[in-house]
């Protein structure tokens, strides 16, 4: 049960409802950095945000954003599995495994990337603006891991459930996905006043 | 010296805000809402959430982000640098309220683990009179400097050692919060409207 009264949504879009204030810049922040147009496909920007979520062992993140990758990569949920289990033998790009070995220290301190990590990126063809997002990506996601896990929110275990709103999210993107959270009819009419007087 | 090319002298968070305003933005926007804007319910005051902040990116090590909020933390109604001082060596001895003592014990299981707060932590709170938003923003307060420390640090950023720019910073944090108006400003070349980069320019170089 959630640590306080949220609307009955799963994950980050309970307290995302419950806030409104904040859920404008946390949609706004991974709709940039997972969305808009990046050198990095969105399914190698859906896989970095993936394997973080798994090294925080944050159930709901890492389900949805591995479904949402799925969804980018012609549904193929092996290559996800295996990031997550080990990136240096999963069928990735050598830049994309410089750059999960980057957002993997990050995950833990920031202080822990050498020059050494940035260079092995930069020798297989990074950017700055590569590096700059995949480490933006990782810290982002130890506040959104953080989040969810922090409020005890509701992590539904069915994979049918992320898997189908992956896709949905894969095709509409954050910002509109997430209009849901104070439209959808599914909504508990009992949280309704709530909503309202936020 | 940075990871990758950043701005030269603008120190910290706002050199990677200068190279990527796209990002930036929200991130700015998140900041003012959950440290400077009054909530629905004012009861945690500004200078509580930036010492939240301060503490938070303390036990992060995070040498800029904790200089910076405890410099804004202690520029605020209450605040001082010895009570900054007094939070990050020990919450539960330091001069604030009970409600602030609870909301920190949260807010440092969200700093090292987030699934290890309990339910009796978040009644020791309520006890205290903390409510519902004051007990969500604790958590996002606690999770966005998880976020803000990482960026500073994980792109090795310039963190200069100069006291005086922090005390301005937080000053200027402090009265104005984190959107950058213009207004905020005194203009520095020419009043250019969304050159954030020109403004913390202008604060580096004071």
């Amino acid at each position: 049960m959630p640590h306080i009264t949220l609307p009955n949504l799963p994950g980050i879009r309970g307290p995302m409802a419950f806030r409104p204030e904040t859920a404008k810049p946390l949609n706004e922040l991974v709709e940039v950095l997972l969305r808009h147009p990046n050198s990095l496909t969105p399914g190698e920007r859906e896989l970095i945000a993936t394997y973080v979520s798994s090294q925080n062992n944050c159930h709901y993140c890492q389900s949805i954003h591995g479904a949402i990758a799925a969804a980018h990569l012609d549904g193929d949920e092996e290559v996800v599995a295996s990031v997550k289990q080990d990136f240096h033998i999963a069928p990735v790009s050598a830049k994309l495994k410089a750059l999960l070995n980057i957002a993997g220290k990050i995950q833990q301190d920031g202080k822990l990337v050498t020059g050494q990590d940035v260079q092995a990126a930069r020798d297989e063809g990074a950017t700055d603006l590569e590096i700059h997002d995949t480490v933006l990506i990782a810290a982002a996601f130890c506040m959104y891991n953080r989040y969810v896990d922090g409020l005890a929110t509701i992590q539904p275990q069915d994979p049918d459930l992320y898997r189908q709103r992956g896709k949905m999210v894969a095709r509409d993107g954050y910002v509109a996905a997430n209009l849901t959270n104070v439209l959808s009819p599914s909504t508990p009419t009992t949280n309704a006043p709530e909503l309202v007087a936020r | 010296m940075p990871h990758i090319e950043l701005p030269l002298e603008i120190p910290g968070i706002a050199s990677a805000f200068a190279f990527r305003p796209e990002t930036a933005k929200p991130m700015r926007e998140l900041a003012h809402v959950l440290l400077f804007e009054p909530g629905s319910d004012a009861s945690l005051s500004s200078r509580d959430r930036e010492l939240i902040a301060t503490y938070v990116s303390s036990r992060n090590t995070c040498y800029f982000c904790q200089t910076s909020h405890g410099a804004a933390a202690a520029s605020h109604p209450g605040g001082s640098s010895e009570l900054v001082a007094a939070v990050c060596a020990d919450p539960q001895t330091a001069d604030i309220s009970d409600k602030l003592k609870a909301l920190l014990v949260i807010a440092a299981r969200v700093q090292s683990d987030a699934k290890t707060v309990t339910p009796e932590m978040v009644s020791t709170a309520r006890a205290a009179g903390a409510t519902d938003l004051e007990i969500h923003d604790t958590v996002l307060i606690a999770a966005a400097f998880c976020m803000y420390n990482r960026y500073v640090d994980g792109l090795a950023t310039w963190q200069p050692r100069n006291e005086e720019m922090y005390r301005v910073m937080g000053k200027r944090l402090a009265e104005s919060g984190y959107t950058q108006t213009p207004a905020a400003h005194p203009p520095v070349t020419k009043p250019i409207a969304d050159q954030p980069v020109i403004a913390e320019s202008a604060l580096a170089a004071r």
